[in-house]
């Protein structure tokens, strides 16, 4: 088995493999002109069949767990205040209060001028503080105020940028542009992780799922992630299915672990399964763990718990037992 | 005689406003009470009793918070759907219950009737159960009630339809929202009753009726935390202490009845009402 490593240096560009890839912008576009195409009947077929498994007992409270300790628990309201964000940051720390052996969620996500008051809630817990940034959920500003976004968030502590994708730019063809942005907000991250939102609600084709996950790869995303949850259709199976292909191809080729984050409509225990079951089936086992597979989600979790306390007390539960967000 | 083949039934299940067949796919065979084979019904499970109650928790907020008034008017509209399918409520009580055709025709005409008497209730619950209390000092005091939210209906084994809408109707009156599970061996009126539903202006999710085995379903209604009030009337004598056990785990109103079925045909009295409401007490500061 080849040495693999979690994140790409920062510093170093892209792994040999695909030096000549990245070299400009013709032989960007030559490189994502390239990959094969993506079967559509096939990947839907694929996703709908594997999502009649059925998982049973032991394993599906293992997949709960699972799937809580991969969960981003997110608020992106403007509503949102800092009262709000500290509740949501409990709630992370311990999801059932009645049940101190399940785990924490991976991240509590925030808009930037909330990171510093989800950092003093989560210091010393373990629990990630992810930021989203770059004119989040839009992506329409200038690049510099997209790296001031970014140097925001991560001076306020946050240990995980998720960074949206210039739509316009990549459906233009532009994708040098893209590729440079994603590039310097990389930079601009400092140790903290970036995840790359394609909005692949926007994107229109698998194809162009394919081509932008390669291009967040290439340009050194620690995770591509689906949608930023404003835009319908958000995550769905096939989607993420193109995308867990992406980050397999590229471990095989490079040796390097990538992250894919399905974000939006993710709602029930039986959705998240569904896409556990892809994880394990088109990425592979290793994936299945919270360093690489997130589920961005806010209502996802009270689903979660209930199936969780259905599952040990026997009995179907209901959401008066776990708490309001 | 004709050569003709009649259409075998194979029935589903109302659920959520939709007739899915059961997740399970079982279905149980129906007889008439001389034991010849009426249609197929299908045998719920209890994914599809957990899928009911999402439903009636969805569907709680709308039919509870609409008007006194127009929950009224939807009721009023369900007896007249009632009223047009006469004829074949009563060849489905006379095949079911095993009564002559005039028997079947009373039942069914005291059925409806039923149905008008507690749509009637809807705007006048709140003046009759309500009250605005005297208290000892400078406040207002009023209690007003509330429907308890979903109610697990176990409908009466025998009585098809006059005995189901004895039970459903009050649930529905109050502004709860239900789930009930059919009389097991007499299904048929009730799947009829499901049908007036879905084409009358009930939303969908408001009644939840599933077919299938009561002594299988029961325990997980009884059990099921998102359900608030457990009817009890259909539960068979062995389990019922069980049942109440189970309620209590989950803090449900329970409404405990004799075992015998009563005369359905009797003049009501408001208690079925009265046993799915909460009282709400609101003290008011007067003056300023």
């Amino acid at each position: 088995m080849p040495e693999t490593k979690t994140s790409p240096a920062a510093d170093t560009g892209p792994p040999p493999a695909f030096a000549d890839a990245v070299r400009d912008e013709t032989s960007l576009r030559r490189f994502l002109h390239g990959l094969p195409g993506v079967d559509a009947v096939g990947v839907e077929q694929r996703a709908a069949g594997l999502a009649t498994r059925s998982i049973k007992k032991a394993s599906k409270l293992w997949a709960i767990d699972m799937a809580i300790s991969m969960v981003d628990l997110t608020t992106l309201e403007g509503a949102d205040t800092a009262g709000k964000v500290r509740s949501l940051c409990a709630k992370g720390r311990r999801p059932d209060p009645d049940a101190p052996e399940v785990p924490r969620v991976a991240a509590i996500c925030v808009y930037p001028d909330m990171a510093a008051t989800a950092v003093a809630e989560l210091a010393g817990t373990g629990v990630g503080v992810a930021s989203v940034a770059t004119a989040f959920p839009s992506g329409r500003s200038s690049l510099a105020v997209k790296l001031a976004d970014t140097a925001y968030a991560v001076e306020a502590g946050a240990t995980e940028i998720d960074m949206v994708i210039d739509r316009g730019a990549f459906l233009s063809g532009r994708y040098g542009q893209v590729f440079d942005e994603i590039q310097q907000v990389k930079a601009a991250c400092g140790d903290a992780h970036l995840k790359v939102i394609l909005e692949t609600g926007e994107l229109a084709t698998y194809d162009n799922v394919r081509r932008a996950s390669w291009l967040g790869l290439l340009a050194g995303g620690d995770f591509i992630k689906t949608s930023t949850g404003k835009v319908s259709p958000a995550a769905t199976l096939p989607v993420t299915h193109v995308m867990l292909q992406a980050v397999h191809d590229w471990h095989a080729t490079t040796g390097e672990l990538r992250g894919v984050k399905p974000a939006g409509g993710i709602r029930t225990t039986k959705d998240a399964i569904r896409y556990l079951v892809a994880v394990r089936e088109v990425a592979g086992e290793r994936w299945l763990d919270p360093r690489l597979f997130r589920f961005g989600a806010s209502s996802l979790l009270n689903d979660l718990l209930m199936q969780r306390r259905t599952q040990l007390q026997g009995h179907y539960s209901g959401p008066d037992y776990v708490t309001v967000d | 005689m004709s050569d003709r083949i009649s259409v075998a039934k194979t029935y589903k299940l109302y659920l959520g406003g939709a007739f899915p067949r059961s997740e399970s796919g079982r279905t149980y065979p129906v007889a008439d009470a001389k034991g010849k084979f009426l249609a197929n019904a299908a045998q719920a499970s209890r994914k599809d009793l957990r899928e009911a109650v999402v439903a009636a928790r969805g569907a709680f907020k709308k039919w509870s918070g609409a008007t006194a008034y127009n929950r009224g008017q939807v009721l009023y509209r369900v007896a007249e759907v009632l009223e047009g399918r006469r004829e074949q409520f009563i060849a489905e009580v006379a095949a079911s219950e095993g009564v002559a055709a005039k028997r079947a025709q009373a039942l069914v005409d005291t059925a409806i009737d039923r149905w008008v008497w507690y749509a009637g209730w809807t705007d006048k619950l709140a003046t009759v159960l309500g009250a605005a209390n005297p208290v000892a000092g400078p406040y207002f005091s009023f209690s007003v009630p509330e429907p308890t939210g979903v109610v697990g209906v176990l409908a009466p084994q025998r009585s098809s339809l006059l005995g189901l809408v004895s039970v459903l109707a009050p649930v529905l009156a109050t502004g709860s929202t239900a789930v009930v599970v059919g009389s097991q061996d007499r299904p048929l009126p009730a799947i009829t009753l499901s049908e007036v539903l879905a084409t009358s202006d009930v939303p969908g999710g408001v009644v939840n009726l599933l077919t299938g085995h009561t002594a299988e379903l029961a325990p997980w209604l009884a059990s099921h935390a998102d359900v608030n009030a457990l009817d009890l009337t259909g539960a068979h004598a062995e389990q019922r202490k069980g049942l109440e056990e189970a309620a209590a785990g989950t803090v449900k109103r329970v409404l405990r009845t004799p075992l015998e079925e009563p005369d359905w045909a009797e003049r009501p009295d408001i208690g079925r009402l009265r046993a799915v409401l909460e009282t709400k007490t609101v003290w008011h500061p007067t003056g300023v």
